[in-house]
């Protein structure tokens, strides 16, 4: 499923980024790469944003960039 | 025997928020040099001590979280570290963070030059439990990792120690392991070029990856010499390799598949970590600030307070500031007598360089807030708040608190758009600040609004001029973006730094450094400009006509007659100066719009400084200089002489156009060159001018 259906609080494992170079050098550079695991710390409002978190790492993004991951819960 | 010493030439380099900064600030009796980047405005520090017999010159590199192209931060610090000189990188890495940050390591040891590592945050990691073998990783990555703690001074001495003994290395040895697989494929081309004998500056294993990483220049350098042809096939053979085994063609995917692979072995073998702590300060204090619903409303009274403290106190020295050069362009006048030099020097540069000054205090107030927002790190909070409103009109959540200073004034919100790390995103921002209409062009608005409407009228339209510029201008971002910046959205995926109390010392150290930044580089543009401008409203000199009304001056005794001979000629001159002349060949292009030539010329005159627009229309209407927006003579002037619509049509121009000299000053600097100005000025005038004939006809039809 993609990362976007996540619910908040629950835990899952990267399988797949299907991004362009430059978004998927940045989320490797932050620690998202395949097998990492995930969480979902929190969404904005209009659940138009969302924070997650790898590692120790909390990291913001939009909605469409978090439909490129995909994840298993 | 007299020996130069020797200077050690460093790069420091890390992710951001590591403490890089707080480091170097730790080295004791360091002498800081403060740039930029050539061509960019991205700070640039180096820092200069000497220590046991070497000179240490430490060039400090823009946070960045992998040596890409996606942030002019990125850029900068990729290119410094592949073409300039320097003897070793400094890299410092957050202990509390160590896999990710040593991802960045692993491709800074790529480059295969010597590097100290300094674990930064040990205080920190100790509290939270994480327990590093500094000694171990060292041997993993096969250089020398320091723990330090930049707050607490310790392990500084030891990191300027590792520094002068890497230094003296002399061989430099490429330590960094692969896995397996790959490591085979390098070492069946690293023995190829052992045969072939091949010489180079880089060890032949680094030379092997660059030829996997197909880089351009190794590439080039092979392709013309004759053992390319043996070459190739063997580099083709490896590549295939890999394809199989990674199961993909994405080289890059590769190769971040094996960073990602040395960070974690590094982090299994030598980090060691206590069992899970409990919920961090960060994280309870999100569950506030980053709340569904109240983070919102708490930002959003935090900025009021920012926005109260940075307009209502900073205006307490803008006084002074405007006292003192007031003082002191009458005493320049009173020494030097009523000549043109006193003139070129009085109205001219002191008056210059006032307006200028005069900024300090809002900037210092905004920027202070500013820096707090960020090194507590809520900055990023904010932009996560934000960006969904934003991002609708294709702006960044960062963007806002540029365009809301906009309101108070547009010098210090042009700078605050370094916040925004993109360059489209900053540019894009640059262009519609703008239309925040700043405090400066109030008085034009009150005084249009009160001689155009009545009392009762005049709260609301004030209130629906402002709100419609915003308007204006977001909608103007959407346009932008759709036609100038258009292209894939930028992504938007932003680290929530950990929150800390921020140092007074950095706090400091960044304020001050923007404060003269300012000064220095606006102050000469602005110096320029203002003698410019004095020029064209004093020069071509009417002698004939100053002494005729000279003596029609002194022959009467009439205070009001005087008055209006002064007026008279003061308004002679300024018709008939360069600018009065502009404003004449001017006017067809403003008559569309019902502006006569006095509006032309009070329009122009706004381009140095919007306050000026009043002063000029007092001249211009006969009233003479000393008018302000509230005196009822002007306000009774341009009632008679201005129809609804002209006014109207005048006040959408005012909202619109090219913001003051100093402003577009500072946005030229900004945005990167004249070019950008250029730009703006075409942009905001056609867009002004089409809004205000629209409006101007509109307002016909109906009155
Ligand atoms: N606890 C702790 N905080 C630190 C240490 N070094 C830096 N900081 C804090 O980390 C924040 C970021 O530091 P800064 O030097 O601005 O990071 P830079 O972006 O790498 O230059 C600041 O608030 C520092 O006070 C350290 O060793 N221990």
């Amino acid at each position: 499923m993609k990362l976007n259906e996540l619910k908040k609080g629950q835990l899952a494992t990267v399988s797949e980024i299907n991004a362009n170079r430059e978004l998927k050098n940045r989320f490797n550079s932050f620690g998202l790469v395949k097998g990492a695991i995930i969480s979902i710390d929190g969404h904005s409002l209009a659940k138009k944003t969302m924070e997650i978190c790898i590692n120790k790492t909390h990291i913001a993004l939009r909605a469409s960039e978090a439909e490129k991951i995909e994840v298993t819960v | 025997m007299s020996t130069k010493t020797e200077t050690i030439k460093i790069a420091l380099v890390g992710q951001p928020n590591v403490g890089k900064s707080a480091l170097i600030n730790s080295v004791g009796n360091a002498r800081l040099k403060v740039g930029n980047f050539s061509g960019v405005t991205v700070r640039k520090e180096i820092v200069r001590f000497n220590r046991d017999g070497y000179d240490f010159e430490i060039t400090d590199l823009p946070g960045s979280y992998s040596l890409t192209d996606y942030t002019i931060e990125e850029r900068v610090t990729k290119k410094y570290l592949d073409d300039s000189e320097y003897d070793l990188i400094l890299n410092v890495v957050d202990s509390t963070n160590i896999e990710r940050n040593l991802y960045l390591t692993t491709e800074l040891l790529a480059l295969n030059k010597k590097i100290v590592v300094a674990l930064n945050m040990t205080d920190e990691a100790v509290k939270e439990g994480v327990d590093i073998d500094e000694v171990q990783l060292g041997k993993i990555l096969g250089v020398n990792c320091v723990k330090t703690s930049a707050v607490q001074k310790t392990g500084i001495d030891d990191v300027i120690q590792a520094i002068i003994k890497t230094y003296n290395l002399r061989e430099n040895r490429f330590h960094l392991q692969f896995s397996e697989v790959f490591e085979e494929e390098i070492t069946h081309i690293v023995s190829f070029l052992e045969e072939k004998k091949i010489k180079c500056k880089i060890s032949l294993k680094a030379l092997a990856i660059k030829l996997l990483r197909e880089d351009k220049e190794t590439y080039l350098r092979f392709h013309e010499e004759p053992i390319w042809t043996e070459l190739q096939p063997i580099v083709n053979k490896a590549y295939q390799h890999l394809y199989l085994h990674y199961d993909t063609k994405d080289l890059d995917d590769i190769f971040n598949d094996e960073k990602s692979a040395v960070a974690k072995g590094a982090v299994v073998e030598t980090v060691h970590f206590d069992k899970e702590v409990k919920q961090s300060l960060t994280d309870k204090i999100d569950n506030l600030l980053m709340h569904q619903f109240i983070g919102l409303p708490i930002f959003l009274f935090l900025m009021w307070g920012l926005f109260q403290l940075t307009f209502e106190v900073g205006s307490i020295p803008m006084d002074w500031i405007d006292a003192f050069f007031a003082s002191l362009i009458d005493g320049t006048k009173s020494y030097l007598g009523d000549t043109e030099l006193a003139s070129v020097i009085s109205d001219g540069a002191i008056a210059g360089v006032g307006a200028v000054v005069l900024f300090l205090p809002n900037i210092v107030i905004l920027f202070l807030g500013i820096a707090l927002l960020e090194t507590t790190g809520y900055m990023s909070r904010v932009a996560f708040l934000l960006d969904g409103f934003f991002h609708k009109f294709g702006l960044h959540g960062k963007s806002f608190i540029p365009l809301v200073s906009g309101f108070g004034c547009s010098v210090p919100a042009y700078m605050a758009a370094r916040t925004l790390k993109n360059d489209r995103d900053r540019l894009l921002t640059l262009f519609i600040i703008g239309f925040m209409s700043c405090g400066a062009r109030l008085p034009i608005y009150v005084l249009f609004v009160g001689a155009l409407f009545t009392e009762e009228q005049a709260g609301n339209i004030l209130f629906l001029i402002y709100i419609s510029g915003a308007l204006i201008g977001v909608l103007a971002a959407k346009v932008l973006k759709i036609t100038v910046f258009k292209g894939d959205d930028e992504p938007f995926v932003m680290e929530m730094p950990k929150y800390r109390l921020p140092s007074f010392k950095l706090i400091w150290h960044t304020v001050s450094a923007q404060a003269m930044m300012y000064l220095r580089k606006a102050g000469t543009y602005i110096l320029l400009a203002s003698v410019l401008i004095w020029f064209a409203s004093n020069y071509p000199k009417q002698i004939e006509m100053e002494q005729e009304f000279q003596v029609k001056i002194e022959q009467t005794q009439n205070e009001e007659t005087i008055n209006a001979l002064t007026n008279e000629l003061a308004l002679y001159k300024l018709e008939n100066s360069y600018l009065g002349i502009i404003g004449h060949a001017s006017e067809p292009f403003f008559a569309p719009l019902g502006y006569d030539w006095r509006m032309a010329i009070a329009l122009e005159t706004g381009l140095a400084a919007k306050e000026v627009v009043v002063a000029t229309l007092g001249v211009l209407y006969g009233l003479g200089e000393e008018h302000d927006e509230e005196s009822s003579g002007l306000i009774e002037k341009i009632r008679a002489n201005i129809s609804l619509p002209a006014g109207i049509s005048f006040i959408v121009f005012v909202m619109i156009y090219l913001p003051c000299l100093a402003a577009s000053m500072v946005f030229m600097r900004e945005a990167g060159g004249w070019k950008y100005l250029g730009y703006l000025f075409v942009f905001t005038t056609a867009t002004a001018w089409s809004l205000s004939f629209v409006a101007f006809n509109v307002a016909q039809v109906l009155t």
